[in-house]
């Protein structure tokens, strides 16, 4: 009898400590598949900033570095800077990426450093407690938007992919989601083609996940998977977006 | 002859630096500027951040590959990486940071000024840690100093803070480059703990976060312990006529070459005048006034602030009685005068 399906080499044999239905373990997965299947393990660098992955070095056997929350893509910079040989990638969330560090974000892009970025987008703050994001959607009911997200009040979603895809530096940008075996088999292509392309020099890229957090959408995890098709994929279109 | 700014930067690159993040502030601009054209040259990396809190996350981040990491700042810019610095110290990464200060509160001006002392020495961001921090007094002190800063940011995996104002950042003086001067020990830069790819060995992490009931305290018992060894072993000052006086001046950097003038005045005129120069600002030389502290000898603390290197002074001393102070700040600088009135009015 053949083995099919095993736990990948960079994947370390630990429970989780994420809550039911969350997205990030399956993105953790597809990133260790995608690190062996590269045969990168031993020359992958994580950046893993403030945010529910802060300790995603818990899961993945290979070299990893915490960051301040918003500085991933500083870090991660300067770890590529120092070591070109070496493939680094950051793993942030909405919070992370899109407000407290949307400056490293932009710029980092800008000067087209040659990194991959997974960016967790589920519309929330999941680690402190369900507060507002900025990607969190108009009427969307958070910890500090109780009435829902106002515009008025509050803003828009902020659609950082698309602001990016401006920018010269930035070589590939793709929008996947987790909502269906289909999708999470596309995400895991995308997360492949964008340490592909630093392997091949390109610059930078970016995969924007959406991703389930049913416990601050208040939905069960069936639920969840559901909203990301009918309702937050309408507002953060997925396909290529660069 | 060569400034302050340009000696640091000629000092870190004589070290061994070959990463330097900054962003642009006065008075401090020729340091990054020198970094720009010499880092490429050496095969290094120069990078003009796109602010103060991405420069000293670069540093954090080449620091973890295993590089040998600096940025530099002024007051306000130095504040605003002080999150960057505990995120550091909490890993126990190695790393210089260079503040060449200027006065404040706020925007402040760009005149010299000692105001960070507090901010430099009693662990200027959160949770309980220390830079090492050192505080060259001329452009020749500055280059050596910044060596001896990389020496021992990699001997004990620690931030270490090159503590120097807008007067000597900007002065010209003359520069003899000395080999002899401390460099990083090779044996520091092995890094066993630096990300590399794991190739051969099990993962490294380099973080600062402990969950685990009990984690954290560990990790605080430990550094603890790492700050005593180094109080234990790297005092350092220069003292001048402590045997015989009566009356001890107690100056670092700028203030201390300024009350050098002082001191020859008065010597000139017979009043018995020493000097206790701290090199090291953490950890405090308390051993420099060990000799002293049981005779009636009076202190008298000069600081372009208004009294921040005192409260050590006072807690080393341990009697109010004996300890005076003249401080100036926002831009003011006691002059020679105004130490010279001062030490006549005392005795």
């Amino acid at each position: 009898m053949n083995k099919v399906y095993s736990r990948p080499k960079a994947l370390k044999d630990v429970s989780t400590h994420y809550c039911p239905g969350c997205g990030h373990g399956i993105v953790h997965r597809l990133i260790a598949e995608v690190v062996d299947e590269l045969s990168i393990r031993e020359r992958v660098i994580a950046v893993a900033p403030v945010g529910c992955a802060v300790i995603a070095y818990d899961y993945w056997a290979f070299d990893c570095s915490e960051a301040a929350h918003g500085r991933a893509l500083a870090v991660a910079t300067a770890i590529k800077r120092v070591r070109p040989e070496t493939i680094v990638f950051t793993y942030q969330g909405d919070g992370d990426l899109a407000a407290i560090g949307t400056n490293e974000t932009i710029h980092a892009a800008n000067r087209g450093e040659n990194l991959t970025v997974i960016f967790i987008n589920n519309a929330v703050y999941g680690m402190t407690g369900g507060q507002m994001a900025p990607t969190t959607l108009i009427g969307q009911k958070t910890a500090t938007t109780p009435l829902g997200r106002d515009a008025q009040l509050q803003g828009y979603p902020l659609k950082v992919s698309e602001l990016l895809a401006q920018l010269p530096g930035v070589k590939y940008i793709q929008r996947t989601s987790l909502q269906s075996v289909q999708d999470i088999l596309k995400t895991k292509q995308a997360i492949k083609e964008a340490f592909q392309n630093q392997m091949n020099g390109l610059g930078f890229s970016l995969v924007e996940i959406l991703s389930p957090c049913p416990t601050y959408w208040g939905l069960s995890p069936l639920k969840a998977l559901e909203w990301i098709k009918d309702v937050l994929s309408k507002e953060f279109p997925l396909g290529r977006i660069k | 002859m060569i400034t302050g700014n340009e000696a640091i930067a000629e000092g870190a690159l004589d070290a061994g630096c070959r990463f330097y993040a900054g962003y642009p502030i006065t008075p401090q601009n020729e340091l990054p500027a020198y970094m720009s054209r010499r880092m490429p040259q050496l095969g290094g990396i120069f990078i003009q951040a796109e602010s103060e809190l991405a420069a000293i996350n670069m540093v954090f981040g080449a620091s973890a590959a295993g590089a040998l990491a600096m940025t530099s700042s002024s007051s306000p810019g130095i504040s605003l990486k002080q999150e960057g610095i505990s995120y550091i110290a909490g890993a126990r990464l190695p790393a210089v940071i260079v503040n060449i200060m200027r006065g404040g509160p706020g925007l402040g001006n760009i005149w010299p000024a000692q105001s960070d002392y507090f901010q430099a020495t009693k662990s200027g961001g959160h949770g309980d840690y220390h830079c090492l921090v050192l505080a060259p007094s001329t452009v020749q002190e500055a280059y050596e100093l910044v060596k001896l800063a990389f020496y021992l940011a990699e001997k004990y995996r620690n931030p270490a803070i090159l503590l120097a104002d807008g007067m000597l950042g900007q002065m010209m003086e003359p520069l003899v480059k000395n080999p002899k001067s401390k460099i990083p020990n090779p044996k520091d830069r092995r890094k066993e703990w630096a990300l590399t790819g794991c190739k051969g060995r099990a993962p490294n992490i380099v973080k600062s976060f402990y969950m685990r009931e009990g984690d954290l305290e560990k990790l605080n018992l430990a550094l603890q312990k790492h700050y005593q060894l180094i109080q234990a072993k790297e005092e350092r000052y220069e003292g001048l006529f402590l045997k015989d006086a009566q009356i001890i001046l107690v100056a670092y950097g700028t203030m201390a070459r300024i009350s050098k003038v002082a001191l020859h005045t008065l010597r000139q005129e017979g009043i018995k005048v020493g000097l206790i120069r701290p090199i090291a600002l953490w950890p405090f030389p308390k051993k420099a006034f060990a000799a002293k502290s049981s005779s009636k000898v009076r202190y008298l603390v000069v600081e372009m602030s208004y009294g921040q290197m005192l409260e050590d002074v006072l807690l080393t001393v341990r009697d109010k009685e004996q300890v005076e102070f003249l401080g100036r700040a926002g831009g003011g600088v006691p002059s020679a005068e105004e130490i010279i009135k001062k030490v006549k009015k005392i005795l």
